[in-house]
């Protein structure tokens, strides 16, 4: 009967107005069941709009989401079984830890309520701390408090919106891998909000970029970082040089001849889109060398380095002014000066290829927008 | 002084500031102790002393103990105290159900017209209360509107079985004693329960929701209890100086409806028995703070008071 038996969760031309603008235009999107999924932009991206339609605590100006094959659009919050780890933890103050972990249970009338909600709670390593209230604990245990509250309903879908975000650097990580870890553990989907790249990378198996209420593209880290599809994710995900170039022949062997302000280059023609020849050709920092050991050469001169341990950072101008980002690994090569000549190569294939046609600033900070 | 606090604190401290920091809290607090000496302790105990004496006003009054005017002023005023209490906490009810929604509405939905109707609220304190009940006359008589509303809804029969009126009229009657206390003091009810819904973080109705809870677990689980703080404070603001009260029960009432703040003050400006009015005064005295403190305690609402 089903022409999608399993539970995966699907949003369809789902979009979301506002009275002056839009949060969300009509986005298409399938998170397939028991995969953890990040939606990942900057702030004002739409992407907790989308969460919260999701979780049916906004209502969608249009389109459809459905859970496997039941349509959820318009069931209420409190009928549906998605639960949300909220950003501020939302913890009831009046109620004791257990209390709280046991809300969902007790609704939907689970007579077992209070001993699950223990084993949840032991599960998050705070079951000693049941009695107590939330404001007893620290930001890290409410966090995990929330994580068991919602758990505990074991949910079709689990929404977690910036959970991560109130917490220290050295927490986050640690709960990055608790979470990932619990994910696999229970197999429950995870739809994770965050416009921390760094932590959608490490913690998701797919991403979905969002930018002004748009989806900009949809795949695994890997696919996202080695081959973005916009000046947008490929500047938000890590660094990017984009060159601007003119595609000017075939150079046979799946490769093509590019002109990069009058030095030749090569790249390989697998993913060039179609029918573009102005282009930016992106290469990753580390994808540079210093020294001509890759196929395609450039000449610079350094005008900045920074020395982090594992590696150096350099800023390298090109002839045209253009300043390239290299970073050497600290594996013994011999390190360059300030204002040292350099040449930086690459090997064609190492590239990922875009229109030029776009803002090639997008997915930037202010303070990283280069000149030149 | 200082010498204390360098033993207490067991390091040697400055003898200077923490002598002036020790008598600055005092120094303080004596304004307020001296208003309250004056005008609040001394007339307590001058109260009590009467309620003790025995004489009338023509040969004036002698301190003889009398205890047995309690027994004795309870027996006989026992009806008007009950109805008193029974009045008040018709009206702190009534206030209640009607000041809730109107509170959570201000806090939670009304945004920018929040303020304004804040000052509506507050608006009525700009007349005196004694012509603001004085109108109720008014509201309430024979033909007017809310007359002819009952009459055509057929409400008046209600109100006539339930004992609320007689005879299909509104004015002098339980109603209009009730009706006037309620509207008296519902800003009293509407205040309080608006600060403590002003403070309850939609977020967390919104995990409520998330977590299965209807609207009405929401607010029986959830909203509720948070405003628990806020519908103490109003239902004793409104309780406690209801069921003093002798305004309206004399200009919104009639004899059967007599209240005992109006029997106290009748048998001081009128008998002129200050012994068994003050003895009176002492015994709602006693009785509201009794029920408020079983209240409060029931409520259990220490730690979040």
């Amino acid at each position: 009967m089903a022409e999608n038996p399993s539970g995966d969760l699907r949003l369809v031309q789902l979009s979301k107005q506002f009275a002056d603008f839009t949060a969300c235009h009509p986005l298409d999107l399938t998170i397939p069941q028991g995969s953890f999924f990040a939606l990942l932009g900057p702030s004002g991206c739409g992407k907790t709009t989308t969460l919260r339609m999701i979780a049916g605590l906004e209502e969608p100006t249009g389109g459809s989401i459905f859970i496997g094959d039941t349509d959820i659009t318009h069931t209420k919050a409190y009928r549906r079984n998605v639960n949300t780890v909220f950003q501020s933890y939302a913890l009831f103050p009046h109620m004791t830890i257990i209390e709280n972990v046991a809300f969902g249970l007790k609704r939907r009338g689970d007579k077992e309520a209070m001993k699950k909600a223990q084993e949840a709670l032991d599960l998050v390593e705070l079951g000693h701390r049941a009695k107590q209230k939330p404001n007893q604990l620290s930001g890290g245990m409410q966090q995990r408090v929330a994580l068991a509250r919602a758990l505990v309903n074991r949910p079709d879908v689990l929404l977690l919106d910036e959970p991560l975000g109130a917490l220290d650097l050295k927490l986050r990580r640690q709960m990055q891998i608790e979470l990932k870890r619990i994910q696999l553990d229970v197999g429950i989907t995870f739809v994770h909000v965050t416009h921390d790249q760094e932590e959608a990378m490490t913690m998701a198996d797919e991403v979905a970029v969002m930018n002004a209420g748009r989806l900009e593209q949809v795949g695994t880290p890997t696919e996202l970082y080695d081959h973005p599809a916009s000046t947008f994710v490929a500047n938000f995900l890590g660094q990017s040089n984009l060159l601007t170039s003119r595609i000017v022949g075939d150079a046979g062997e799946g490769l093509l001849d590019v002109d990069c302000h009058g030095y030749p280059i090569r790249i390989a023609a697998a993913h060039v889109p179609a029918g573009v020849r102005d282009v930016f050709v992106g290469v990753r920092p580390e994808k540079l060398r210093i020294g001509h050991t890759g196929a395609n050469q450039l000449t610079g001169t350094i005008t900045d380095d920074s020395f982090t341990g594992v590696s150096t950072h350099y800023l390298v101008q090109l002839p045209w002014g253009f300043e390239v980002t290299v970073v050497q690994p600290n594996d013994g090569s011999p390190r360059a000066k300030v204002g040292e000549k350099v040449d930086i190569s690459w090997d064609p294939g190492s590239e990922f290829v875009l229109d030029a046609r776009q803002d090639e600033d997008a997915g930037l900070l202010d303070e990283e927008i280069r000149h030149g | 002084m200082a010498n204390m606090a360098v033993a207490v604190g067991g390091t040697p401290a400055p003898a200077a500031r923490p002598t002036r920091r020790n008598w600055v809290p005092y120094a303080l607090l004596l304004p307020g102790l001296l208003w309250l000496a004056v005008f609040y302790a001394a007339p307590m105990f001058t109260l009590g002393s009467q309620s003790l004496q025995e004489g009338n006003v023509y040969d004036g009054y002698v301190l003889t103990g009398n205890v047995g005017i309690y027994p004795e002023a309870l027996s006989e005023y026992w009806p008007h105290l009950l109805r008193s209490l029974g009045y008040a906490a018709s009206a702190t009810i009534a206030g209640l159900v009607l000041a809730y929604p109107l509170a959570y509405y201000m806090a939670q939905k009304a945004g920018r017209w929040k303020n304004i109707m804040l000052i509506l609220v507050i608006a009525p304190f700009f007349t005196s209360f004694l012509i603001r009940t004085l109108a109720w006359r008014i509201i309430l008589s024979d033909g007017g509107v809310v007359s002819d509303i009952v009459h055509t809804t057929g409400l008046i029969n209600l109100l006539d079985i339930m004992g609320l009126t007689q005879g299909g009229t509104l004015l002098n009657s339980k109603f209009a004693v009730m009706a006037g206390l309620t509207y008296n003091f519902l800003p009293f009810m509407i205040l309080p329960l608006y600060a403590a819904l002003e403070r309850l973080d939609p977020r967390l109705m919104e995990a409520a929701r998330d977590l299965y809870a209807s609207g009405w677990e929401t607010f029986r689980h959830v909203i509720f209890p948070l405003s628990l703080p806020g519908v103490v404070a109003g239902t004793l603001l409104t309780f406690i100086p209801a069921t003093g009260d002798y305004i309206n029960s004399r200009l919104l009432g009639n004899t059967q409806t007599v209240m005992i703040g109006q029997v106290i003050d009748s048998l001081f400006l009128r008998v002129l028995d200050f012994p068994k009015a003050a003895a009176l005064s002492f015994i709602l005295l006693v009785m509201i703070v009794t029920l408020v403190g079983i209240y409060v305690r029931r409520a259990g609402t220490e730690e979040l008071v």
